[in-house]
């Protein structure tokens, strides 16, 4: 770093009008772009020791579990019968990932068109800088606030009328465990709606106003306008936004662990403690008793980086040809 | 791009300022011997007062411990990322081999493992034994009202509601203190989760740290968990008493701990269980807390502040130990510490001052 | 379909719209609420300025704003020459094909959940075994994670305030025959310099909220923070541990830190937001 910079101060100082000399230039110029090139390689560099330091660390519990490290639900610890399986940890990042974007998604569209067709823009930039706010607060911050109210709320007043009405249902069966799967759910729901809002609502935006009063001439309500004229043309923005915030979810650390109960079984309850990848991560990996117990915890973080590389590599794939603006705002 | 370059600098020097060692509030000539612990939460409040207090005393050693868990100590001290490790585990022999270099376990303190619950219908403490905290944990009892509770407490008035279970998501010395006396008193448990820093829990939620259950149980009704004594005692969550190898229901405290650790043969590592102890008045899940130091200090300074602060704290620090519901070391196990310390080297040359 | 039931079934989706926004701020709402009267109440001059005391002594936080503070000098002393330069690449670069791959790149490692970043940096620099830079938990560990995660925010915002720049400038400067890197350095990146601070600063406000990268780096303490190469402690951090305690005092504590937390957070981003709007007018948004 130190050389980068000082490299950068002296092609700066250099530009005394004496040395313009065309020699001095192109060395100059060489160093700039070398520079540059260096700089932008250092990505591909910090991924590929990124992926190499993860296979590395997780090789041990690759070449001891296989496969079964996907399909076994065993996690023992045991020191004379270690063995790991990390299906709880991958059903439950699954479950809540994708239950949360099934609640955020009808949310977030909603809100969009909502802000965009109907509000005046005065109230347009209002809840738009509200909804920037929730994007803004901290993951430990939700945490904080699911552990406190979420939590306590989800088992005094959701549990049991959901249980009474719905407890027939597995979903909504026992085990009642205060910290659940459905915190986390609903926590993470929160957590993405910004990113749906706010991809969802340069969609909106970018459909042409002609559209809107084709159909408002042919004499159709806002609401018939906005399902005929404005959802039509946002359907692959909307899946792309939907498929970042589920990258985005299944990803996210601190809040989850906060609520989820990290109880480390398959549960077909909402009410049950479960557990993530990343919280179980964040809970075990400073800690780890052995070095097998450790690979199976980088094999782990390995899976999520390339689920959710996997996911967002997809999302770019679909956001992009539908937002022909992408790249500058010029 | 020079406006950049300069804040850049301005952020660099900055940064290089506030990272002297002088924080602003150290008065100090030379920069603090700074030393690094973590592990156990067992232990927690006592270390971060003793640390508080010899930081006084000592103004120019800043001693900072985090409470990671039992596991993490002993992960945490083989990888050498901190200058000393805590656990109420003793590391097993497998574990001593992977450290390169001599480890020695320095025993700190007594503490005992308390279940707690929360019933706020029931007032007077519940009492448990062996067997059935076991199956609780097995989750063979999932009712407050199940028959073998109400056997043992015919007169509370348990309530028919669902059993919850809390037990650490994190490698934990109170875990192993715990997982060991169900080992030992029920064949289920040994030939099943069995004795570990984690096991595999047949059922049940996790929480991080003695404090996350403690705080678990405390904002759940119908809760069952297990914690260190002080959690309990210093936050008002109630907890039960527990029937030991002599028949006695006993409810966890200084004394009774001490009752449990009069040792007889102490082996020459200092690695010794306790729990289970024979006796009228001991309690049953007891256990010791230690800390881990290498015998060979790679750094005179660090090494000797280290010393010095283990010494002070297994001798007069051990005052400060009653009030937190902690119980001294017996004084059978203190010449052997001292033996212990003074074995502390760095560069050949001992490092304690006494 | 008569007009009326088409009206009818109008009102009730724009109502059940309207409703869906009501709803998805109620959450905001409480989450404010709890925060401003549970963190106000713990809000006071020595709680912000006064360091670490263990439960009972009511102690402060300063400790973990003044960590907070060298993390994230350490993270942008880092990720500012490297995203500097990585923007300029692609904004004005010379290869438009290695362009978009770095860009690619860029968006995957903006992907990578936080915490494996904090995993990696453990297992590459701070553990003492193994291939490893072995700092041990530190200030630079963790000020290293939190550059990983800025570096991608960092270089694109750069980029996009160097295109927006029109290229008319550097045409001006390249007619007057001053050489291209001059041109880009001296004029372009000049007039870009307030919309990258702005991208700097909201780079910032990102990682400044980050928990899960450092707690396998900086890891914690309750200490003023020292040299690099100690482990120190930050506000996330701090929150993650007092949330889950059991000793109210330390739960009280962690409101009044969420609120410190969340008001400078929302000040710096308050702070550009405002900034652009004076700017650029309404037009740009950050």
């Amino acid at each position: 770093m130190e050389a980068v910079i000082s490299k950068f101060e002296s092609a700066d100082q250099r530009t005394a009008p004496q040395r313009t000399g065309v020699t001095v230039r192109a060395r100059e110029g060489r160093l700039y772009h070398g520079l540059l090139t260096a700089a932008a390689l250092v990505a591909p560099a910090i991924l590929v020791l990124f992926v190499g330091v993860l296979v590395y660390g997780a090789w041990p519990s690759i070449r001891a579990f296989g496969l079964s490290f996907l399909t076994s639900s065993v996690w023992e610890p045991h020191p004379e019968r270690e063995q790991y399986g990390a299906l709880p940890f991958i059903v439950g990042t699954l479950i809540s990932a994708v239950l949360a974007l099934c609640l955020a998604a009808p949310f977030g569209i909603a809100v969009a068109t909502f802000l965009n067709e109907v509000l005046t823009s005065r109230w347009r930039s209002a809840a738009r800088f509200l909804i920037e706010v929730l994007a803004t607060i901290p993951s430990v911050v939700y945490g904080l606030w699911g552990i406190f109210v979420l939590a306590p709320w989800v088992s005094n007043t959701l549990q049991p009328v959901l249980a009474r009405s719905l407890g027939f249902l597995p979903i909504f069966g026992p085990p009642y465990e205060p910290r659940n799967m459905l915190c986390a759910v609903l926590i993470l729901a929160i957590m993405v709606l910004p990113i749906i809002v706010s991809i969802s609502l340069e969609a909106i935006r970018a459909v042409p106003a002609s559209y809107r009063e084709a159909a408002l001439g042919l004499g159709a309500t806002r609401w018939e306008m906005i399902r005929v004229a404005v959802w039509p043309a946002c359907g692959s923005a909307f899946a792309g936004g939907c498929i970042l915030a589920l990258g985005r979810a299944l990803g996210e650390t601190m809040a989850v662990t906060m609520v989820i109960g990290n109880g480390r079984r398959i549960s077909p309850s909402l009410f049950a403690a479960s557990d993530t990848v990343a919280s179980t991560i964040a809970n075990q990996f400073a800690e780890a008793p052995s070095d097998l117990f450790t690979a199976a915890l980088i094999e782990m973080a390995l899976l999520l980086f390339l689920v959710t590389l996997a996911v967002n590599v997809l999302a770019r794939w679909i956001i992009r040809p539908s937002l022909p603006g992408a790249g500058g705002r010029s | 791009m020079q406006l950049i370059i300069r804040l850049w600098l301005i952020v660099l020097l900055t940064v290089a300022v506030g990272c002297d060692g002088n924080g602003g509030d150290t008065g100090e000539s030379g920069s603090p011997v700074r030393l690094t612990g973590a592990g156990a939460t067992f232990p927690k409040p006592l270390y971060e007062k003793w640390a508080a207090q010899y930081a006084r005393m000592h103004p120019n050693v800043v001693i900072n411990y985090q409470g990671i868990g039992s596991g993490g100590g002993i992960k945490q001290i083989t990888e050498k990322t901190v200058d000393f490790g805590a656990t109420d585990s003793p590391m097993t022999d497998s574990q001593l081999q992977k450290a390169e270099g001599e480890l020695l376990h320095i025993p700190m303190v007594l503490g005992a493992v308390v279940p707690v619950y929360n019933l706020p219908q029931v007032k007077r403490p519940l009492v448990f034994s062996g067997p059935v905290l076991a199956d609780l944990f097995l989750g063979k009892i999932t009712r407050w009202n199940d028959a073998a509770l109400v056997t043992l407490n015919p007169d509370a008035g348990l309530p028919d509601r669902p059993i919850t279970i809390v037990h650490r998501s994190d490698g934990s010395g109170t875990t192993f203190i715990f997982t060991d006396y169900l080992s030992k008193v029920s064949p289920a448990w040994e030939s099943g989760p069995g004795r570990g820093t984690t096991v595999n829990w047949p059922v049940g939620r996790g929480a991080k740290g003695n404090d996350g259950v403690a705080a678990d149980v405390k904002q759940n009704e119908g809760s069952l968990g297990y914690v260190e004594l002080i959690y309990a005692a210093n936050n008002n969550i109630a907890y039960g008493s527990v029937v030991n190898a002599a028949g006695k229901a006993v409810r966890a405290s200084a004394d009774s701990v001490s009752a449990a650790a009069s040792l007889k043969d102490i082996p020459e590592d200092l690695r010794v269980s306790i729990t289970n102890a024979p006796g009228d008045s001991a309690y049953p899940i007891s256990g010791l807390t230690w800390i881990l130091l290498y015998q060979q200090q790679a750094d005179a300074a660090k090494g000797k502040a280290l010393v010095d602060f283990l010494w002070w704290a297994t001798h007069e620090g051990q005052a400060m130990a009653a009030p937190l519901h902690y119980a001294p070391i017996p004084a059978a196990l203190l010449p052997h510490i001292e033996a212990k310390l003074r074995s502390v080297t760095s560069g050949g040359k001992p490092l304690v001052s006494q | 379909m008569s007009p009326r039931y088409r009206r009818w079934k109008n009102r009730l989706m724009l109502g059940a719209m309207g409703l869906a926004l009501l709803i998805c701020l109620a959450p905001l709402a409480s989450l404010l609420f709890t925060l401003v009267v549970k963190g106000g109440s713990t809000l006071s001059l020595r709680f912000i300025t006064g360091p670490w005391r263990p439960v009972g002594e009511n102690g402060g936080i300063a400790h973990a704003i003044a960590g907070s503070v060298c993390l994230l000098g350490i993270a942008t002393a880092l990720a500012v020459p490297v995203g500097l330069a990585k923007g300029l690449f692609l904004a004005r670069g010379r290869s438009p094909r290695l362009g978009g791959m770095v860009r690619v790149l860029l968006d995957v490692m903006s992907g990578i959940p936080a915490i494996i970043v904090g995993v990696f940096i453990y297992t590459l620099v701070v553990r003492r075994s193994g291939f490893s830079l072995g700092t041990g938990f530190s200030m630079l560990a963790g000020g290293l994670a939190l550059a990983m995660i800025m570096l991608p925010i960092f270089a694109r915002t750069t980029e996009e305030a160097v295109r927006a720049i029109s290229t008319s400038v550097d045409e001006a400067g390249l007619a007057l025959g001053l050489p291209r890197y001059r041109v880009v350095l001296r004029i372009v990146l000049r007039s870009a310099v307030p919309a990258v601070l702005t991208g700097l600063f909201l780079a910032l406000a990102r990682v400044a909220g980050e928990a899960a990268p450092l707690l396998f780096t900086a890891f914690g303490s309750n200490e003023w923070p020292g040299s690099p190469l100690e482990p120190v402690g930050s506000l996330p951090a701090l929150l993650f541990d007092y949330a889950r305690q059991p000793f109210e005092e330390l739960v009280r504590q962690a409101w009044g830190a969420a609120l410190v937390l969340v008001a400078l957070i929302l000040a710096v981003r308050l702070a550009t937001h405002a900034y652009s709007h004076w700017r650029y007018g309404s037009g740009a948004n950050p």
